[in-house]
C-alpha cells in the first residue's frame, strides 16, 4: 500500500475485521469519510455497515453496538471540536464499557493553518477514562496503532481514541498490506439475536459499579496490555543521566531536532535515551519509573496545554520517590505547535542546562530584513465565484442603509466574512450555533436602523448538525426576533462536498433533497424566504432589509441557495471541455473590466473580494492608481457585475459570452452584427482620426 | 551505526513548496515524490490541504534520501529554518514569505515565479496599495544561495500549460535534485493527466530557467502628432518645461479624443497659465499637465458610451477573454445611469430645472432606478450607445460641463494663489485632484472629500509644512471609505488653526 496516512487507516480497519464504520466530516479526516463513502460497495461485500452520521454525537453513539456484541466498530471526526460534540455519547460509552473493540479516530486540528480554538482532545480521554493513542507519524506505525487499538479496547473493555495530527493525516508513505477480513459477527447477525446485559447500561446501580470497574479492572488491564505489547518504545542508549520523553506523534520532529544538534541521524539512531509515548493516556508507572531512575533530568516534549502528561509524570515520580527533574513547559513554549524550530531551540536549551558539553553551538539569528515587512498577509477568503460572497456584499449594502448589524457567525466557509474585505460577524460559538449565539439579543421595540434585530449565519451543514433544534427551535420557542440566513450550497461544502439531508443530488443508499425551508417551517417559523440564486445581490439585499424591518415578530429565516462553485467547477469544467471537443455548442461567460473607464477606486473589490477580481498597473499614462482587473480564473458567476449594479458603482464591468461551435443562427446573427456595427465603427474611427492629435 | 550529526555525510534533501490555492502545489509535490520514489530514493511529503483552496497560502513539505534496504528513515513533517535545501515559491510574495519564515538560507536553492497575485489588502486600498516587488525580489536574491526567478505564470500561459509544470521544469533545470530530465518527465507521464500540456509547461520552465530572463519592454516613446491641430498643439507644448512635455502630450491627445481641438487648446491655455508661475519649471507644471487633463476628461454618459462602442474596445475584449476566431462573442455592460447622470448631459438649463424640482425627481427617478444589462454587441443597443456618444458635440452646453468647468476654475485659482507663495503647496493642491474619481456614489464621496480638503486649505497657513500637511490630508481621505481618518486629520487642522489664531 502506498498513499496518505488517512487512506492507510481505511485499509487497516478492513484488515482488522471492523464490523461498522461511521463519522462526521471535518479537516483533517474528511478524506477518510470520502473514502469510506466511495468504498461502500466493497464494505457491503465484506458485511461492513457504513453510516454517514448526522453529527459527531451520532457517530459516537453508534459505537453502542460494541457494548454488548463482540463487533469492532470505528468512527472518525475532528478534534477537539468534534469530540466536544460527541462528549455526551463518549462519556456514556466509556461508562458502559465495550465488548467489541471501539476505536475513535480523531484528527487533531491544532497548530499551523488550524481554523478552530486551540485545545486538546487529551482532556476528554482523561475525563472519560478512555485510552489515547498517539502513534509515530509513519504509515506502518499508524496501521499498527489501529490493530493494537482494537486489541487494547477489547482487553480493557474500554473505547480507544487514535489521535492523528493534521500533517500525519496527509503524510505519504507505504506499508505492507494484508488481506481484508470479514467481521466475525456482522451487525445484521447481532440485530437478529439481541443481547441485553443490564450491568452495561448507565443507570443506578450499574453507573456506580462502572466507576469502580474502571479503576479496579479496566485501567489495570489496559496498563498490563500496553506494557506487555510494548506499545511505548525506547530509542537510543540505555544508560545516560539525561533523557527525553516524547509524544509518539512528535517523534519525527524530535529526531530532526536531535539530528540538527548532532545527536541523531536520518534513521532515528538517537544518542540520548528517548521514551516514546505511543500511548499518551494512560501512562505506565513502572515504565516511567524505570526510564527516569538514574537520570538527573528528563525533557518532556508534550504539545498543547494544559500540560496533563507533565502533571501526571511529576505525580508518578513523587510516588516512586525519584528525584529526577522533569523539564517541560518551564523550558518549552507553554502554547502553540511544536514545530521543528521550536524543538531544535528547546533541545539546545535543555542541553545547555543539563549537558552543556553536548550542547550545539548557538545559532546566530538571521538579521531581519526591513524589505520583508512588506510581504502581505493572505487571510483565507471566499473562492472565485463563491455563492456565499454575494450574501455578504448584500449585507454590506444593507449596513450602508440601516447602519451596522450584530452578526452571530457560525462554522463554515461563511465565517470568512469576518475577514477583509467584508468585516462582518461579531462572534462564533460553534457548529450550527449561529442562531443560538444571537438568542440573547432581542428588539426592545425602540426601533433604530436595524430594528434592534440581530442577524445569525448558519450553513446547511450546521443547520442539520444541530442548528435546526438548538438554533431555530430555540428561537421559535422563545419567540426571538433574529434573522437567520442559512447558506445552502448543495452539500457540506467546506469539508469537501459530503452529502447532507438537503443535498440537491441523489445518492445511493441515502435520502436527500429535504428542503431547509420546509424544516424551518415545520419547526414553527412563520417568516421564511428561499432565494434560489444568491448572485442576485439586489434581491438578497432587499430580502434581508425586509426581514430586518418587517413588523412581523418571531424568528425569520432566509435560505440562500446556490451551489458551491469550487465543487461545481470541478465537476463541470471537464464536461464542458469534452463537449467543446465533441463539437457541441457550448456557451462560456467571463467578466471583464474596461481599463479606460475604470478610475482605480476599487470599491468593487471592497464589496467583492473575489480572487479573480484583482488589480493591474494602470495602462493610462496619466492615471497612477492601479485599475481593477479580472484575471483568467473568472468563472463567470456574475457577482461583480451584480454588485456594481446594486451599489451603483461604475459602468466598467462587462460580461462576455463566448459561444464555441456556434450554430447556424449564431453565425448568421454574428455576421449581421459585424456588418452593421463594423460599418458604424469604421465611420466613428474616421471621425476620431480627424480630431486626433 | 554512523556518527550522528556529521553534516558532511548528510544525504537528506528537503524541499518546501509555498503555493496559493489553485496553483497546483499539491500536483507539483506529487510529481517530485513520484520522481524520487522511482529513482532510488525514499521520499515523504506532507501538506495541510483545505485552507489554501480558499485564497490562503500553504506549505507542502518533502524530504527524501537514498533508499537503503536495511533501514527505514525517520523523516520530519515540517521544515526547520536553515535546513531547507530547495524552496519553490509560486508567486513573488510567497518567496518573500519563505525568506521571512527562515526557510531560505545560504545553502538554499530558491526557485520562484516573479509574477504577483495581489493580496486582499493590496487590492482593496482606495489608491495604490501594492507592495514593492523590487525590494522583495532583491531580498530573496540576497538571502538565497542560488536564485532562479522568472515569470512562470507567463511561461505557463505561453506554453498553454499550468504553473505547476513550469515550476517542475525550473526545478529540473536547477539540478538541485539528482534526477534527470527523463526521470521528471516520467513522473508527469505516470500522473496521467493533461500529459502533453504538462510536458510543454515543463519544457518551457526548463528552458527559461537555463536561459536568461528576457528584459521588460522599454517605455513607449512619446507619440508624434498626425494632424495639423496636433502639430499646432505640439508647438505650444514645446514651450513648456521639458519635464511636463510627455504628460502634456498625453493630456492633449486625451482631450482631443474626448472633445476636440478647441477643448485641448483650452487645456493648454490653463496649463500655460500655471507654467508661467512655475519658476522651478518642474513638478507643478508636470502634475498640472496630468491632473488637469484627467479632470477635464471627466467621465459622463457620453464618454462611457463613446469608449464602449469603439472597434478597438471590441478587439480588446476578444483578446482579454481569449475568444478565438471560430467562436462567437457578445458583450453585455452593467450600466446604471441614474436620473442625476442623465440630467447632467442635458442642456444646463433643462437639467438644472429637473433636478431642482423634487416632485419631478420623484416622478422620473423610478425610470432610472434599475441597473441595465446593455448588450453592446447587439445592433439595437449599439445604435443607442452610438447615439449617446454622438452627443459629444453638444457636451459644452451640458449641465455637467458647466459644473466641472466651474470647479476646475476654482481649483486652478487656488493653485494659482498658492503658487505665488509656495510651489510645493501648489503642486499638492494639484495632486488633491486624485481624490475625484469614479461614478455615482464613489464620485460623490471623492468630490466631497476633495472639497473638505480644499476647505481646510486656509487653516494650513502657507508655511513650510503646509505641503506635507495637505499631502497627509489627501492620504487620510484615501485611508478608508467612511472618512474616519480624514475627519481626524481635519479636526487636527482645525485645532491647530484655532491655536495659532489664539497665539496671535
Amino acid at each position: 500500500f502506498t498513499g496518505e496516512g488517512i487512506l492507510a487507516i481505511t485499509k487497516a480497519l478492513l484488515e482488522n475485521g471492523v464490523g461498522y464504520v461511521g463519522g462526521y466530516q471535518g479537516a483533517p479526516i474528511s478524506h477518510l469519510m470520502d473514502v469510506l463513502a466511495d468504498a461502500q460497495d466493497l464494505l457491503a461485500e465484506l458485511g461492513v455497515r457504513y453510516t454517514a452520521n448526522a453529527s459527531e454525537a451520532a457517530a459516537a453513539a453508534m459505537l453502542a453496538a460494541s457494548v454488548h456484541y463482540p463487533i469492532r466498530g470505528a468512527v472518525t471526526f475532528k478534534g477537539p471540536v468534534g469530540v466536544n460534540v460527541a462528549s455526551d455519547a463518549i462519556a456514556n460509552l466509556s461508562s458502559s464499557g465495550v465488548t467489541g473493540g471501539a476505536l475513535i479516530i480523531v484528527g487533531e486540528d491544532y497548530g499551523e493553518d488550524s481554523s478552530i480554538m486551540q485545545e486538546r482532545t487529551h482532556a476528554f480521554a482523561m475525563k472519560s477514562q478512555m485510552w489515547l493513542l498517539d502513534p509515530r507519524p509513519n504509515l506502518t506505525a499508524i496501521v499498527d496503532a489501529v490493530e493494537m487499538g482494537f486489541q487494547l479496547s477489547e482487553a480493557s473493555n474500554t473505547p480507544v481514541m487514535l489521535e492523528l495530527r493534521v500533517r500525519a493525516c496527509h503524510v505519504t508513505g507505504s506499508f505492507i498490506a494484508r488481506d481484508n477480513r470479514r467481521p466475525p459477527l456482522t451487525v445484521g447477525e447481532a440485530a437478529r439475536s439481541p443481547v441485553r446485559d443490564v450491568n452495561r447500561i448507565v443507570l443506578p446501580p450499574a453507573n456506580f459499579l462502572h466507576e469502580v470497574e474502571k479503576i479496579e479492572r479496566r485501567w489495570p488491564a489496559a496498563v498490563a496490555f500496553i506494557a506487555e505489547h510494548k506499545l511505548n518504545e525506547h530509542f537510543g542508549p540505555a544508560d545516560d543521566d539525561i533523557g527525553i520523553i516524547v509524544q509518539g506523534g512528535l517523534f519525527n520532529t524530535l529526531n530532526r531536532a536531535l539530528e540538527l544538534a548532532g545527536l541523531s541521524d536520518d534513521y532515528g539512531n538517537v544518542a540520548v535515551p528517548v521514551y516514546c509515548l505511543n500511548v499518551t493516556y494512560p501512562l505506565i508507572p513502572a515504565e516511567v519509573a524505570a526510564f527516569c531512575a538514574g537520570k538527573r533530568a528528563v525533557l518532556l516534549v508534550e504539545e498543547g496545554q494544559p500540560e496533563f502528561i507533565e502533571h501526571e509524570l511529576n505525580t508518578l515520580l513523587r510516588r516512586a520517590d525519584l528525584q529526577t527533574r522533569i523539564v517541560g513547559k518551564d523550558l518549552l513554549p507553554r502554547a502553540g505547535e511544536y514545530t521543528g524550530q521550536v524543538l531544535r531551540d528547546g533541545i539546545a536549551a535543555f542541553l545547555r542546562d543539563w549537558a552543556p558539553e553536548r550542547a550545539p553551538a548557538l545559532l546566530a539569528p538571521a538579521a531581519a530584513d526591513p524589505a520583508l515587512a512588506e510581504v502581505p498577509q493572505r487571510p483565507a477568503g471566499f473562492c472565485t465565484g463563491c455563492p456565499e460572497r454575494p450574501i455578504f456584499s448584500a449585507m454590506k449594502l444593507v449596513q450602508r442603509d440601516l447602519g451596522p448589524l450584530h452578526v452571530s457567525a457560525d462554522i463554515g466557509c461563511h465565517l470568512f466574512s469576518i475577514l477583509p474585505p467584508f468585516h462582518i460577524g461579531n462572534t462564533t460559538m460553534g457548529y450550527g450555533l449561529g442562531t443560538a449565539g444571537a438568542s440573547a439579543f432581542r428588539s426592545d421595540g425602540q426601533g433604530g436602523g436595524n430594528g434592534g434585530r440581530a442577524v445569525a449565519m448558519m450553513g446547511d451543514g450546521g443547520f442539520w448538525h444541530n442548528g435546526l433544534t438548538s438554533g431555530i427551535g430555540n428561537a421559535v420557542f422563545n419567540q426571538d426576533d433574529s434573522v437567520t440566513i442559512v447558506v445552502d450550497n448543495g452539500y457540506s461544502a467546506a469539508t469537501g462536498g459530503q452529502d447532507i439531508l438537503s443535498s440537491a443530488g441523489e445518492t445511493a443508499g441515502r435520502q436527500t433533497r429535504h428542503p431547509i425551508e420546509a424544516a424551518a417551517r415545520g419547526m414553527g417559523v412563520a417568516w421564511t424566504r428561499t432565494l434560489t440564486r444568491t448572485y442576485d445581490v439586489a434581491k438578497m439585499r432587499d430580502t434581508l432589509k425586509d426581514a430586518l424591518t418587517t413588523p412581523e415578530t418571531g424568528p425569520k429565516v432566509i435560505v440562500a441557495q446556490s451551489e458551491c462553485m469550487l465543487n461545481k467547477e470541478r465537476r463541470e469544467k471537464p464536461q464542458r471541455a469534452a463537449a467543446v471537443k465533441a463539437g457541441k455548442r457550448v456557451v462560456r461567460e467571463k467578466f471583464g473590466i474596461d481599463a479606460d473607464t475604470c478610475t482605480g477606486d476599487h470599491s468593487c473589490i471592497r464589496l467583492s473580494g473575489c480572487p479573480s477580481l484583482t488589480v493591474a498597473p494602470n495602462p493610462d499614462p496619466l492615471r497612477q492608481d492601479p485599475i481593477a482587473h479580472i484575471d483568467s480564473s473568472c468563472v463567470g458567476c456574475g457577482h461583480c457585475g451584480e454588485v456594481s449594479h446594486a451599489a451603483v458603482l461604475c459602468p466598467s464591468f462587462y460580461k462576455a459570452q463566448v459561444v464555441s461551435n456556434p450554430g447556424l443562427f449564431d453565425r448568421w446573427r454574428a455576421s449581421f452584427r459585424a456588418t452593421v456595427i463594423g460599418w458604424l465603427q469604421a465611420r466613428g474611427q474616421r471621425a476620431l482620426a480627424g480630431r486626433s492629435y | 551505526m554512523t556518527v550522528p550529526g556529521d553534516a558532511s555525510r548528510r544525504q537528506r534533501l528537503t524541499i518546501a513548496i509555498l503555493a496559493l490555492g489553485g496553483q497546483g502545489g499539491g500536483v507539483l509535490a506529487d510529481w517530485i515524490l513520484a520522481t524520487a520514489n522511482s529513482s532510488g530514493y525514499v521520499a515523504q511529503g506532507t501538506s495541510v490541504p483545505g485552507v489554501a483552496q480558499r485564497t490562503g497560502t500553504t506549505v507542502y513539505y518533502i524530504e527524501m534520501l537514498p533508499r537503503r534496504d536495511d533501514a527505514s528513515p525517520v523523516l520530519a513533517l515540517n521544515p526547520v529554518p536553515g535546513d531547507v535545501d530547495i524552496v519553490i515559491a509560486s508567486e513573488l510574495m510567497e518567496a518573500g514569505r519563505a525568506v521571512l519564515r527562515g526557510f531560505v538560507s545560504g545553502g538554499t536553492t530558491l526557485i520562484t515565479s516573479t509574477h504577483r497575485i495581489y493580496a486582499i489588502a493590496e487590492k482593496s486600498a482606495m489608491g495604490n496599495g501594492i507592495a514593492a516587488s523590487q525590494r522583495i525580489l532583491a531580498a530573496a536574491e540576497r538571502r538565497a544561495g542560488r536564485f532562479i526567478g522568472f515569470d512562470m505564470d507567463r511561461a505557463a500561459a505561453g506554453a498553454g500549460s499550468v504553473i505547476s509544470s513550469v515550476m517542475l521544469g525550473a526545478l529540473a533545470a536547477s539540478a538541485a535534485l539528482p534526477f534527470t530530465r527523463e526521470q521528471f518527465e516520467a513522473a508527469i507521464h505516470s500522473g496521467g493527466k493533461a500529459v502533453a500540456a504538462n510536458l510543454a509547461g515543463f519544457a518551457a520552465g526548463l528552458a527559461q530557467a537555463l536561459g536568461e530572463v528576457p528584459e521588460e519592454a522599454a517605455a513607449a516613446p512619446v507619440p508624434a502628432p498626425t494632424t495639423a491641430a496636433g502639430r499646432a498643439a505640439l508647438a505650444r507644448i514645446e514651450a513648456l518645461p521639458s519635464a511636463a512635455r510627455p504628460l502634456a502630450v498625453e493630456g492633449v491627445r486625451r482631450l482631443m479624443d474626448y472633445q476636440g481641438a478647441d477643448y485641448a487648446a483650452l487645456y493648454l491655455d490653463r496649463l500655460e497659465n500655471i507654467a508661467a508661475l512655475d519658476h522651478a519649471g518642474d513638478r507643478l507644471t508636470r502634475e498640472t499637465a496630468r491632473y488637469l487633463a484627467l479632470w477635464m476628461s471627466y467621465e459622463d454618459i457620453i464618454r462611457v458610451a463613446d469608449l464602449k462602442t469603439r472597434a478597438s474596445r471590441f478587439e480588446r475584449v476578444r483578446a482579454e477573454v481569449g475568444t478565438r476566431p471560430d467562436q462567437v462573442q457578445s458583450i453585455t455592460e452593467y450600466m446604471h445611469p441614474r436620473l442625476q447622470e442623465v440630467c447632467e448631459i442635458l442642456p444646463a438649463g433643462i437639467g438644472r430645472a429637473i433636478l431642482r424640482r423634487p416632485a419631478l425627481n420623484r416622478l422620473l427617478a423610478p425610470l432610472f432606478g434599475k441597473g441595465r444589462h446593455v448588450e453592446t454587441s447587439s445592433v439595437r443597443w449599439f445604435l443607442l450607445l452610438a447615439a449617446m456618444a454622438g452627443l459629444r458635440r453638444f457636451r459644452p452646453a451640458s449641465l455637467r460641463y458647466h459644473e466641472e468647468q466651474a470647479r476646475i476654475e476654482a481649483w486652478l485659482a487656488a493653485v494659482h494663489a498658492a503658487a505665488l507663495v509656495n510651489l510645493d503647496l501648489a503642486a499638492e493642491i494639484v495632486g488633491a485632484q486624485r481624490l475625484i474619481k469614479g461614478y455615482g456614489s464613489t464620485f460623490a464621496r471623492g468630490l466631497a472629500n476633495f472639497e473638505a480638503v480644499m476647505a481646510a486649505l486656509p487653516g494650513l497657513d502657507r508655511g513650510g509644512d503646509a505641503p506635507a500637511r495637505l499631502h497627509a490630508l489627501v492620504e487620510a481621505a484615501l485611508a478608508d471609505e467612511h472618512g474616519i481618518a480624514l475627519h481626524r486629520e481635519l479636526a487636527a487642522v482645525d485645532g491647530a488653526a484655532v491655536a495659532s489664531a489664539a497665539s496671535r
